[in-house]
């Protein structure tokens, strides 16, 4: 008989070794799947986590895919700190490369450097709009945000696709699904030569930084610190829960707008179906391997990014679908939930005979 | 041989954070009522739950007759005669009584001759009991005797009662005494975990006294007096104030005029026309068994659920009915609510984050949103110096400290900031006697100094020796003041349990 009796007190550096165990436990079955599937499963590994990062273009695309990542995954802190559970971000970023999008469509003849800031804050808008839908049900009717987030979600993927076969469609497009192409200026700046890399890191970079100042420096940050450990200490206080809720959905809303407009503005350059693979759900993730710090939302963003490039390459090399990616993600969830369990409990065995 | 029925041989437990028994060692009579007196988290609990096989020891044996017994199961102890009543009720409240018994019993047996069974045991004992009502609708007091039958059906030989008092009305616990004499009459032994002197005294035959996890000592209840006890327990004399009029003006600070509020929930007692003053320099005392309407009072008072009150309160000639948490504390009113750990103090928090709780209005602890932590520390720190707070440092979360310590912290943090008025809800609940005079030396003090302060509280002693004033709450009803000074003990009882006119 096993049973799962508390630990009492659970250790500070346990709480952060917790992560990276599930990464190696996660590596560890990875092995064990491929080698299951007849494969090498050293191979294997290889080719899905270091032949993808072994050159600086390699390296360059891991950033593009963590940018939006780590940039959902932050403003999603906002919302799980509080106890709040916003999983619409891939709506709202969807939201936010419309609005953006709409933009830079808009004004695609034009050259201004006024352009891609007009971009990037109509997408923060958009994607917070989309956010303050599900807050304002449920500070009016107490509606549960899972499920209108992730509703809305799949609203606004239909308008996005209703936009780029209807009213958006590229006039010279052929009547693909698609819009024209932003201008010049509506593109985000790349980095450096030669790589994809572009301007949304910096962005990226910036709001992680301000968002760990709100945190830990701010009389807000300490407000939702306060209502997500113990909403009756903040009835307490006498702090405006209503307020708490729509600001903590509207800035996870604005960042994953202006996560969906990095997107659009910048490797993509137009409007389609597909401008996102599943970025909105998967930085629930990276928020939560991350432990809701600015800090490890970096790395984390990292881990599943490289995922998504070690499916791609996996696919090519090993004709292993793409989806392997995902299984990996899922793993890696699991195996964190897993080792957060024996963070704070403990098994014991109890021998039958005393 | 030994003569004793129970013999608790060098008993050692650890848990993580605390040696809760330190070897340990006493022995039972049979027959008597043996009292286990200490402070909270003296050790008490710990070494019941190991003798009802709640919890293992780490070393150490039990005898029970002689014989070593190692219970892994609170079933195996009741099988060999263990019974046990918890401080905290363990009954389903849309159950009836009857069905509420028959679910505890191991055997199986028909609900007839169950009921037969109980009406016997009521009877000679004489526990009023409704075997059909739902426990929903019985009091506290009845809900214990259903307890008592419950563990009474099964036969024990020895009887644990954990706080057995803690919920009754003074008269209430005048019965409980004389169904345990009964039970020990009839040779069965009781153990009786409590930290109310006056019951080891009156009711009590033999008495272990524990403190910080060791045995002080075991000895016979006759010849002891509250004070001997209490500095057994203590290790040291507590001198208890005495309550001084002088500082109390004229002008009334707060009034509360036929409040009322009607819940449409159950398990909430509805408020009915509830009006008091509190002069200025008045400690006002709200004395009552618990679940009568303190909590529902107590949040009309701080403002944290005013929907739909009728009636008015007034502070400083101005109606603040309608006014927020916020707001009210803007006035300088502070309060402390009961519960420590998620209501008054974030357990996850630290102290000094835990001060800004409810000091972030006009402390200069925030320019334009940002936190000035040099200010918040230093203020922390003085709370810590001035209130006697025993932690490591103002970084410490507060789930780290015990609960005397937090309780002194969170009621420093308030008093520190001289508020006109201070509300608290249970002071000294669950803290050791220490923390406990200490506590309530610093609010007379606050008193002294021209604050007013409302104390809801369950514990008659705390009242008496801090009040001026005590009115009693019954079902949602107020008593007329008392005055402290002159208070008719018998007549106060009665009004707890109910005869308010």
């Amino acid at each position: 008989m096993i049973s799962i009796v508390p630990r009492g007190s659970s250790s500070q550096s346990m709480f952060i070794l917790a992560p990276i165990f599930a990464i190696f436990l996660t590596l560890f079955s990875g092995a064990i799947i491929f080698a299951f599937m007849g494969y090498n499963p050293f191979e294997a590994l290889k080719i899905f986590f270091i032949s993808p990062i072994s050159n600086a273009y390699g390296i360059s695309e891991l950033f593009i895919k963590a940018t939006p990542l780590a940039l959902i995954a932050v403003g999603l802190s906002f919302c799980f700190k509080n106890n709040i559970y916003n999983i619409g971000a891939e709506g709202q970023l969807t939201m936010g490369a419309i609005f953006g999008g709409g933009v830079g469509i808009f004004f695609h003849d034009v050259s201004s450097f006024l352009i891609l800031p007009m971009m990037i804050i109509a997408g923060g808008i958009g994607g917070a709009l989309w956010a303050s839908i599900p807050a304002l049900l449920k500070i009016k009717f107490n509606t549960n945000e899972i499920l209108t987030s992730l509703m809305l979600t799949y609203i606004s993927l239909l308008i996005l696709d209703y936009l780029v076969v209807g009213p958006w469609r590229d006039p010279d497009g052929f009547n693909f699904p698609k819009t024209r192409s932003f201008g010049e200026s509506g593109r985000m700046p790349i980095l450096f030569d030669g790589l994809r890399i572009h301007f949304g890191l910096i962005i990226t970079l910036i709001l992680l930084a301000l968002s760990w100042f709100v945190y830990s420096k701010t009389m807000f940050g300490y407000q939702l610190k306060v209502s997500g450990y113990s909403p009756k200490a903040a009835r307490f206080a006498g702090f405006n829960k209503n307020f708490l809720i729509f600001s903590a959905f509207a800035i996870s809303g604005a960042f994953a707008g202006i996560a969906g407009i990095g997107e659009v503005s910048g490797p993509i350059g137009l409007l389609y179906r597909d401008i996102s693979p599943n970025y909105g759900f998967t930085a629930i993730i990276v928020c939560f391997l991350g432990r809701l710090h600015p800090l490890g939302i970096i790395f984390a963003s990292l881990i599943i990014a490289l995922t998504y490039l070690g499916a791609e390459d996996a696919q090519l090399f090993l004709q292993i679908p793409a989806s392997v990616g995902f299984v990996f993600q899922g793993l890696v969830l699991f195996f964190l939930l897993g080792t957060d369990l024996l963070v704070n409990f403990k098994l014991r065995l109890n021998s039958l005979n005393g | 041989m030994n003569p004793y029925l129970i013999t608790i041989d060098k008993i050692f437990k650890r848990y993580p954070d605390v040696v809760a028994n330190n070897n340990v060692s006493f022995n039972i009579r049979k027959g008597k009522i043996h009292a286990l007196l200490g402070e909270n988290g003296a050790g008490k609990s710990t070494i019941v739950k190991i003798l009802y096989g709640l919890v293992t020891p780490d070393s150490g044996s039990i005898l029970l007759n002689n014989l070593v017994i190692k219970f892994k199961t609170p079933s195996e102890a009741r099988s060999n005669g263990i019974g046990m009543v918890f401080q905290h009720f363990s009954l389903f409240e849309s159950l009836t009584v009857s069905e509420n018994l028959i679910l505890g019993l191991e055997e199986k047996i028909s609900f007839k001759k169950l009921k037969d069974k109980a009406i016997e045991i009521s009877k000679k004992y004489d526990l009023l009991l409704d075997l059909d009502s739902p426990i929903s609708n019985l009091s506290a007091g009845e809900k214990q005797s259903v307890e008592i039958v419950r563990a009474l059906l099964q036969e024990p030989k020895i009887l644990i009662m954990d706080e057995p008092t803690s919920v009754l009305t003074p008269n209430e616990s005048e019965d409980l005494f004389l169904i345990l004499k009964k039970l020990t009459d009839e040779g069965k032994t009781i153990l009786y975990i409590t930290h109310k002197l006056d019951e080891v005294i009156k009711n009590c035959d033999e008495v272990t006294i524990m403190r910080n996890g060791n045995v002080i000592t075991t000895c016979s209840a006759e010849g002891e007096t509250k004070e001997t006890l209490a500095i057994k327990m203590l290790g040291y004399r507590v001198n208890s104030p005495i309550t001084d009029y002088n500082s109390i003006n004229e002008e009334v600070l707060f009034q509360a005029i036929n409040l009322s509020k009607s819940f449409k929930d159950p398990f909430s007692t509805d408020l009915k026309n509830i009006s008091f003053n509190v002069r200025q320099g008045e400690i006002f005392g709200i004395a009552g068994v618990a679940g009568n309407g303190q909590k529902e009072l107590m949040e009309l008072l701080t403002g944290e659920n005013i929907t739909s009150i009728q009636g008015k309160i007034i502070f400083e000639n101005e109606e603040i009915t309608k006014l927020s948490t916020k707001n009210r504390r803007r006035l300088s009113i502070g309060f402390v609510p009961e519960d420590r750990l998620g209501h008054s103090a974030v357990p996850e928090l630290s102290l000094s984050e835990n001060i800004l709780l409810s000091q972030f209005l006009g402390n200069d602890f925030s320019k334009m949103g940002i936190l000035d932590f040099k200010k918040i520390d230093s203020y922390t720190k003085d709370v810590i110096k001035k209130f006697n707070v025993k932690t490591p440092s103002e970084k410490v979360f507060a789930k780290n400290l015990s609960g005397g310590n937090l309780q002194k912290f969170v009621i420093g943090r308030e008093v520190n900031s001289k508020p006109k008025l201070l509300i608290i809800f249970q002071p000294t609940w669950g803290v050791d006697t220490g923390a406990e005079s200490f506590i309530r030396q610093s609010l007379i003090k606050l008193s002294k100094e021209g604050s007013s302060l409302i104390v809801i509280s369950q514990d008659l002693d705390e009242l008496i020796e801090i009040t001026h004033h005590i009115s009693v709450i019954s079902n949602g009803i107020l008593s007329k003041p008392l005055e402290t000074k002159n208070l008719d003990i018998k007549k106060l009882g009665m009004m707890m349990g109910g005869s308010i006119d």
